[in-house]
């Protein structure tokens, strides 16, 4: 086990404990990467409260933890929560694109498809339809 | 009575004979391990031995080492061998995002954090600027997935 393994063992450990799929863990160039699907917002989220514990400060720069969270097909609905802001929904993926509409902090949309791990194509209740970035979407169980 | 006793004398020597041909399920298991700890690959497996039976569990990094763990198994003694050990998914390097590619989705992941400056560079991102610590892992877990190569965070918090 190389020495960034070690630091970051725990995280590692609780991945596989909480059923991290596809687990991949390995070191390169002196960063080391872990990546996984989540079976729950949960898991992730309590993965990276464990790597707030082990680097409080997040300035290491030898680890880049990239955990997706299963959202299964069956999911239809995606509540909104961004700080408390509304949230822009865009023409196309990205921020360059045309604001076509938007979404209330809090209010629940219907996710029309994944297409991308930062955007995803949502429709609110008035009917309006574009990109909204997926990090301040929370799928609904 | 002295055909009988010397018939139970027989039976009795017998029967210890038989016993002592058969090996010792804990014998079986102490050789076994042993052949295991002499391979490095190996260290994932965990040896269980019942009736005779040893059965292989754990995780290998390969075909190869799966078929060598049973063989090495046999050789040391356990006549037959259940191997449910399972082959690991083969290690995939991690795959690290263009510049350009990259420096768009920093930019998007950043536009809702305007005191922070993120630049993006031969596949490191490099964050200066001033960040509230609450915001800080919110920032991070999306930057986390943004497929750099390193994330080199220099922000002050407040």
């Amino acid at each position: 086990m190389t020495s960034l393994e070690t630091k970051y063992q725990a995280l590692s450990e609780m991945a596989t404990a909480h059923g991290v799929a596809d687990l991949q863990v390995r070191e390169q160039n002196g960063v080391l990467y872990i990546d996984g699907t989540a079976p729950t917002g949960a898991v992730k989220d309590a993965l990276w409260a464990k790597y707030g514990e082990i680097d409080p400060t997040f300035t290491g720069g030898d680890l880049i933890m990239n955990i997706k969270t299963d959202v299964s097909a069956a999911v239809t609905k995606v509540k909104v929560t961004t700080e408390s802001s509304n949230l822009n929904i865009r023409k196309a993926p990205g921020t360059d694109s045309e604001i076509v509409g938007k979404a209330a902090h809090g209010e629940v949309i219907t996710l029309v498809s994944q297409t991308s791990d930062q955007w995803w194509l949502v429709r609110t209740e008035d009917g309006e339809e574009g990109y909204a970035y997926a990090q301040y979407l929370t799928p609904e169980a | 009575m002295k055909i009988v006793k010397t018939a139970f004398v027989v039976a009795m020597a017998l029967s210890l004979s038989l016993t002592s041909c058969k090996p010792k399920d804990a014998d079986v298991k102490a050789k076994v391990e042993t052949a295991m700890k002499a391979n490095p690959d190996a260290s994932g497996v965990t040896v269980t031995v019942a009736d005779g039976v040893a059965t292989l569990t754990g995780e290998v990094k390969d075909e190869a080492t799966k078929a060598a763990v049973e063989a090495a198994a046999k050789t040391a003694g356990a006549k037959t061998v259940v191997n449910s050990t399972t082959v690991m998914a083969p290690m995939v390097m991690p795959e690290i995002a263009g510049d350009a590619v990259l420096a768009a989705a920093v930019k998007d992941a950043t536009k809702d954090f305007p005191s922070v400056t993120a630049v993006v560079n031969a596949g490191v991102i490099t964050l200066t600027g001033t960040i509230e610590q609450a915001k800080l892992p919110k920032l991070m877990m999306i930057l986390n997935g943004l497929k750099a190569a390193k994330i080199d965070n220099q922000l002050t918090t407040k």
